[in-house]
Parts: C-alpha cells; sequence; structure tokens
C-alpha cells in the first residue's frame, strides 16, 4: 500500500505492481523512442556531421555546419523573416483577439452567435486557410486584389516581397485570432465580479476597468498566449507558407521551419538541415520553459 | 452589465460583426467561386453573388480530387490519431500517476520530454524513422556483429537487412503523431484531482488496477476524453506536413493533401471555380464538428493550459 516517504506526482493510495506499470507505459514509451527519441538524437549527430547527397562519404566536421549557417546570408535573411512574420502575426492577433473579447464581454444578446462565428477558423485547416486567403488576394482573379489595383496599388504577391509577406501574415493570423479570443473570453468571465463592481461605485467606467483591473489580472493569459502565438508563428505555419507561397519569392517567406524542409527534402544537405533543426529545437526548448513559467505566475495571481 | 452604456454597446456589436463579417468573408468569396463555370471564375471582378454551378462543381471535385478515396483515409488518420493518443496516453497517465515503481520519475522524465520539441522541428530525421523504422535494431545487428558471428560458426556469409518501411501505410501517417506526451500531461493532472478515497475503496473490495482502471477512471474521465478527442482529430484531419512527406501514393494521401493538388498554378488551366469548391468540401467535416461541440472544444482548450 502506501510507501512511507511521498512521491510527487504519485496518489497516496497507489498500487504497487510494477510489471504491470511497466506494460502500462510501454505503448507510450516505445512510440517515444522510434519517433522521438531516435530522431532527436539522429538530428543532433547528423548535425556534425556532412555528407553527400548520395550518402555515400560521412564525415565528422565538428561545429562546420553551424558556423557555415550563421555565415550564410540566406539563413540570416530567413531569420528576419521568421522574427518579422511571428511579431506581426503574434502582435495583429492578440489585439485583434483582444478587441473582440471586450467586445464579447460586453453584450448580451447575440453572445453566443457571435462566437460560434468567430471560433470558425478554428476548424479550418492552416493550408486551407492559406488557400482562401491566396484564393482573395490572387492577382489575376482575387476580388481583393481587384480592389487594390482600382485604387491605384500594384498588388502582386508573385513578384513582389512585401506582398508576399503581408499576404501570410495576413491567413496566419485570421486561422489563429479564434485561439487567443477563446482563452480571453474565458479569462475575462472568470474574472470575480466583485473587483469590477467596487471599480464601478468608484466611479470607473467600462474602458478604464477593462485597462486597469481586467487586463493586468489576466496577464497570466496574455503572457501564455504571447508564447503560443510564437510557438504557432514558428513552427505551425508550414502548410500556410507551402500553399500560399511555397517559401517566395526569392526567399521572401522563406521562414526557418520551411527551410528546414527545402534545404533536408528538396537540396537534400542534410548537415545543414540537421543543424537548422537542432537550432529550432533550442528555440522551442526556450519558448516551452517560457511557457512553464506562466504555470508557476498563475498561482500568484490568483486572488 | 454593471451601469447602462447604449454608446459603448452598440460600438460592441459593430466590432464583433466586423469581426463575424472579416472571418466569413474568405469562406464567403470561395462559396462565390465555387458556384461560378470557370469562364465566370476568370471575370474581373469577381462576382458578388453566387452562381448556380455549385453542385455541378462539387461533383466535378469530388471526382477530380479523388475524394471518394481520400475522404476514408483522412477519417481513418484523424480517428487513428484520437483514438490512439487518448488510448496510450490514458494508459501511461494511469501508471505514473497511481503506481509506484523503482524507475517511475525517469519514465516521467522521459516522457515529459517530448512536451519540449514539436514535431515540425525534426522533419527529415523522423522521415528517416518512417522510412524504416526498423534502423535502431540494424544498429543493434550491426554493433554486435550478427552476421560475423553466424560465419564464424556456420561458415555461411549473409547479410542481415531489417526493413520496415511504414511510408504510404496508415500507420506512418498515425504513429509520429502520436509521440507526444500533452495528453498524458493532461490526464495526468486530472488524476492527481481525483479524490484518493476511490482508489481506497476499491482496494478494500479487492479490485485489480485493472478492475479500478475500468470501473472508476475511464467513467469519471468521460468529459476530459471528449473535449481532447474533438481536438485531436482536428488536428488529425487538417494534418499538412505529414501526410506531404509520407505519402507518395496517390490513393494513399489525405483529403487536405488532395486539396493542394487542385489548387491552379501558373502553368495550369485556372480552375478555381473547381478548387475552392474543393476547399469547402475538405473543411466541411471539421466545420461540422466545431459547430455541434463548440462547447466541449472551448472546455478542453482552456483545460490544456492547466
Amino acid at each position: 500500500m502506501a510507501g512511507s516517504r511521498r512521491e510527487s506526482g504519485l496518489k497516496r493510495a497507489h498500487f504497487v505492481e510494477p510489471r504491470v506499470a511497466a506494460l502500462l507505459l510501454l505503448p507510450q514509451l516505445a512510440i517515444l523512442l522510434l519517433f522521438f527519441f531516435i530522431p532527436s538524437i539522429r538530428a543532433l549527430a547528423q548535425s556534425f556531421l556532412l555528407a553527400d547527397p548520395f550518402g555515400a562519404r560521412v564525415q565528422f566536421v565538428w561545429f562546420d555546419n553551424f558556423t557555415a549557417l550563421f555565415r550564410s546570408a540566406e539563413y540570416h535573411e530567413s531569420i528576419w523573416v521568421t522574427v518579422w512574420f511571428t511579431l506581426a502575426q503574434s502582435i495583429l492577433t492578440l489585439a485583434i483577439a483582444g478587441v473582440l473579447a471586450f467586445a464579447t464581454d460586453r453584450v448580451i444578446r447575440l453572445r453566443g452567435t457571435y462566437k460560434m462565428v468567430l471560433l470558425l477558423p478554428y476548424a479550418i485547416a492552416p493550408a486551407i486557410a492559406g488557400i482562401l486567403w491566396a484564393f482573395l488576394f490572387n492577382p489575376a482573379v482575387g476580388p481583393i486584389a481587384h480592389a487594390l489595383h482600382t485604387i491605384g496599388i500594384g498588388w502582386d504577391p508573385n513578384l513582389n516581397a512585401a506582398d508576399a509577406l503581408i499576404l501570410v501574415t495576413l491567413a496566419a493570423t485570421w486561422k489563429h485570432i479564434c485561439y487567443d479570443y477563446i482563452f480571453l473570453v474565458a479569462a475575462l468571465l472568470a474574472l470575480p465580479p466583485s473587483l469590477l463592481e467596487a471599480a464601478a461605485v468608484d466611479g470607473a467606467g467600462p474602458l478604464r476597468r477593462f485597462f486597469l483591473i481586467a487586463l493586468p489580472m489576466i496577464s497570466p493569459t496574455i503572457f501564455f498566449l504571447t508564447v503560443m502565438n510564437f510557438v504557432y508563428g514558428f513552427f505551425d505555419t508550414f502548410a500556410i507558407i507551402d500553399a500560399v507561397t511555397r517559401g517566395g519569392p526569392a526567399g521572401a517567406t522563406n521562414i526557418l521551419v520551411y527551410k528546414v524542409y527545402q534545404d533536408g527534402f528538396v537540396n537534400l544537405d542534410l548537415g545543414s538541415s540537421a543543424a537548422q533543426s537542432v537550432i529550432l529545437m533550442l528555440s522551442a526548448l526556450t519558448l516551452t520553459l517560457l511557457q512553464f513559467r506562466y504555470v508557476e505566475r498563475k498561482v500568484n495571481y490568483d486572488v | 452589465m454593471i451601469e447602462r452604456t447604449p454608446v459603448l454597446d452598440l460600438a460592441c456589436h459593430a466590432i464583433l460583426v466586423l469581426g463575424a463579417a472579416i472571418v466569413c468573408m474568405p469562406i464567403y468569396f470561395a462559396f462565390v467561386a465555387g458556384s461560378l463555370t470557370i469562364q465566370e471564375v476568370q471575370q474581373v471582378p469577381l462576382p458578388w453573388v453566387p452562381g448556380d454551378q455549385f453542385l455541378v462543381n462539387a461533383e466535378a471535385a469530388w471526382t477530380r480530387g479523388n475524394f471518394a478515396r481520400l475522404f476514408v483515409n483522412s477519417a481513418i488518420v484523424a480517428v487513428g490519431i484520437t483514438v490512439g493518443k487518448i488510448a496510450v496516453s490514458m494508459l501511461s497517465a494511469f501508471a505514473l500517476a497511481y503506481f509506484r515503481f523503482r524507475w517511475r520519475m525517469t519514465a516521467f522524465w522521459l516522457i515529459f520530454a517530448s512536451l519540449m520539441l514539436p514535431v515540425e522541428v525534426r522533419i527529415v530525421p523522423t522521415f528517416e524513422s518512417v522510412a524504416n523504422a526498423a534502423l535502431p535494431l540494424q544498429w543493434v545487428v550491426d554493433e554486435l556483429d550478427l552476421a560475423g558471428w553466424w560465419h564464424a560458426i556456420t561458415g555461411n556469409r549473409i547479410e542481415i537487412a531489417l526493413q520496415w518501411n511504414m511510408v504510404d501505410t496508415y500507420s506512418g501517417l498515425i504513429l509520429p503523431l502520436i509521440a507526444s506526451a500533452t495528453a498524458t500531461f493532461l490526464f495526468r493532472q486530472f488524476f492527481l484531482t481525483i479524490p484518493d478515497e476511490l482508489c481506497e475503496a476499491a482496494r478494500i473490495d479487492g479490485a485489480s488496477p485493472w478492475r479500478f482502471f475500468r470501473s472508476i477512471l475511464l467513467p469519471l474521465s468521460t468529459s476530459n476524453m471528449v473535449a481532447l478527442a474533438i481536438i485531436l482529430f482536428l488536428h488529425g484531419w487538417n494534418q499538412y506536413l505529414w501526410p506531404l512527406l509520407f505519402t507518395t501514393d496517390k490513393n494513399m494521401a489525405t483529403a487536405v493533401i488532395g486539396l493542394k493538388h487542385l489548387i491552379p498554378r501558373s502553368d495550369m488551366e485556372p480552375a478555381w471555380n473547381i478548387a475552392m469548391n474543393a476547399a469547402l468540401i475538405t473543411m466541411l467535416p471539421p466545420v461540422v464538428v466545431v459547430v455541434a461541440l463548440q462547447r466541449w472544444l472551448v472546455k478542453g482548450l482552456v483545460d490544456s493550459s492547466k
């Protein structure tokens, strides 16, 4: 029965049948071994190797793959594209979702309908979101592209780098607003009404209450969403890029995740692709650790 | 709410209507484009009202995109990921929360290390694992030099080449996406909130671990399972990167990949009417799920961040 010393994350009433436990853990550990640990370790190993595209000769090259990456202008450009794209997408998403959540919190009639419609993009695949926006902004047939042409803007994401980046940012934002919106609405709903009522009695209007009371109180949620938006922008937008621009024109939308794929599967530069994977792993690790901090901070904010 | 603010309330409604309009606009234009003939869809500007060809285009898209087959694939993959991930992670969460054994903390850290890295960052090596999942076994064989031993003992030369190729199989599409601990973490957190008395009572009544799991934990977890199942189903249906890499056979692709091949490129006939119609068809199953089960989805998402 219960052990003498308390182990963390173990129920007080528990079973002591190691063989059963091993059996229960087996499927998860086997799948993780095959599709998580071995690939991750291989990526790490491969990033220190240089192989010709046919895999005939392999050479250990220490950090050459990494130094080559940091010297390559292409990689620098890819980093900048990723940073701009992710920043713009995160800020836009959070700001729009914030305004919508504030409005949803205020209205009573039709609230359910608004929520239902605003949630729709959650169901839509990133690739399809990309395709929908690519059509709207298609310079030959798209209605928005046509509107832009009539007011004298020579819109063409196939040729113009800035246009392509704007297009993928819009598609990525449209797809992701619903996620931030769900969390913000839930966070606003969970605020203790007594605090807001007290502020109202003191003469604070709805906007003032939102900015001075609600916003600071939901700041842990905002922090969490900022991290999640970065994760989304860094890793989950592959499908949008591939469906809309394929990293073009001339690398203008070639974000880091897309470049890993391009170098690994199209250019067959495995060493460089692995080194890029390792760098991405480090950034993912940083983001996850930031996210764990959120869990701790949330405790402090609970009233 | 607290005070009457008619102007602000009106502004809020206006904001929400605008937001809803922005959400609907791409879908509406997809519907318009999907209901026109190929000549009409190339008019500039595009008409604002739908035409009458929607069903004709839908039929054309359905056959041209081979969607009858691809929908079955998508359904198998989405359901496989959902059921597989929930089953695997519930069992391991049960083991971690309810069993005391020597390597418990090691197992815990091994499993939760996988939370740190999304699949997208190890694209190439994961592909190699799927192309030959027997690779680790092959290393063992090579390292131990089994062929050499065989030669020494029997005098026959053999070459041991292990091959377990999962490209173009359902398991290749499903298994790599189960390899993450998000669901395990969720179930573990949930199990920790279940009162200890339940397990004590079950033990006093002489229930085996399996009996306790089936008769007590499973029914208690139903609402968590449903909420998680919705998220996983959407995630599975909407997959793009893995099906793109792991399928070379057109009959093994998923609906989203099939749709991608219908999108006109510069050297193709610009059949945007068919493409946009196909986009609507492909997004229909997940949209139905979200509309019908919205409350559960929200619960699942918000719970998953705790």
